[in-house]
């Protein structure tokens, strides 16, 4: 039996069944973070002293994965705006721009941890770096496992252009909605935890 | 594809580029006024209200918000509501907090 609402909308919502669900998982994704925000908040408005994230953190490098992260939120919509015009062969270039740029992201975190933790600065060194450790460790998670997705749907998964290709932009179109709101949690991580 | 899907595309091409570069120069904004040692009241609303123009630009153009269904306003405004009260917590914590520490 066929999966309904993949290329045809619903009556009710407007929406096929993959749209309206990967914006009800965001929604649950936004929650998870605010959580954490709101700890981080919490925790920081009740500190007697808190240390700029500057004197701690590299932020020329982060400005970087930054740049890198924006980046790949263009590659990303450019790779659905690709299939929409029926190239897909610019679609694989994108998208494979897209799992690079992602890539490229998690190295420098990887450096950026392994300069701290050869510091001894650990999560559980003081409620700064435990928070520094907690957001950027769920967001690079999260950067991981769009990248898993997005590898699929460059490689094994593009087999469904050729006998669904509606289908298939849709899905890349959902995946690419993840990818965005990776994109958007940093933008907030960024200066809350490097610049302030 | 038609004429007009193409053209459309095109168009959407477009902004998203302009969106990309408007998205840089608010990052170089963000790190530079950091470097001016502004008092922490002003920093934080200046990163803030910057990262929330970035995020708009972001889920406004490249998630299409500016061009959705009534469901999925509705389910983000719902949204919104649950984070704002989960964002407004602390303030009650610093603002005398006698509710939770009772």
């Amino acid at each position: 039996m066929d999966i309904p609402y993949t290329v045809e909308v619903r009556r009710d919502t407007g929406l096929t069944n993959g749209k309206i669900g990967i914006w009800l998982f965001l929604a649950s994704e936004v929650m998870l973070f605010g959580a954490l925000f709101a700890s981080y908040i919490l925790i920081r408005t009740g500190a007697p002293s808190w240390p700029r994230g500057d004197t701690i953190l590299d932020v020329p490098l982060a400005t970087f994965n930054t740049i890198v992260l924006i980046s790949s939120s263009v590659t990303m919509v450019m790779a659905w705006a690709s299939l929409m015009r029926g190239r897909f062969g610019t679609f694989r270039i994108y998208m494979g721009a897209t799992i690079l740029l992602g890539f490229v992201f998690l190295v420098v975190k990887y450096f950026e941890y392994s300069h701290h933790l050869h510091l001894g600065e650990y999560p559980s060194t003081n409620n700064f770096l435990a928070i520094y450790y907690t957001l950027t460790g769920l967001h690079m998670l999260h950067v991981f496992g769009g990248m898993v997705v997005n590898a699929y749907f460059w490689g094994p998964g593009a087999k469904l252009w050729k006998t669904n290709p509606v289908w298939f932009t849709n899905r890349v179109e959902h995946s690419g909605l993840f990818w965005h709101f990776v994109d958007l949690v940093w933008i907030f991580l960024f200066p809350t935890l490097y610049l302030l | 594809m038609t004429s007009d899907h193409a053209a459309d595309i095109d168009r959407r091409v477009k902004i998203y580029i302009t969106v990309f570069v408007a998205l840089m120069a608010l990052t170089i904004i963000t790190v530079a006024v950091s470097y001016l040692d502004l008092p922490l009241p002003i920093a934080v609303t200046v990163a803030l209200l910057v990262a929330i123009v970035k995020g708009s630009l972001v889920a406004c153009y490249f998630m299409h918000l500016i061009s959705e269904k009534k469901v999925i306003y509705a389910v983000l405004a719902l949204t919104a509501l649950f984070f704002a009260a989960l964002l407004a917590l602390p303030i009650f914590t610093v603002n005398d907090g006698y509710w939770i520490h009772e």
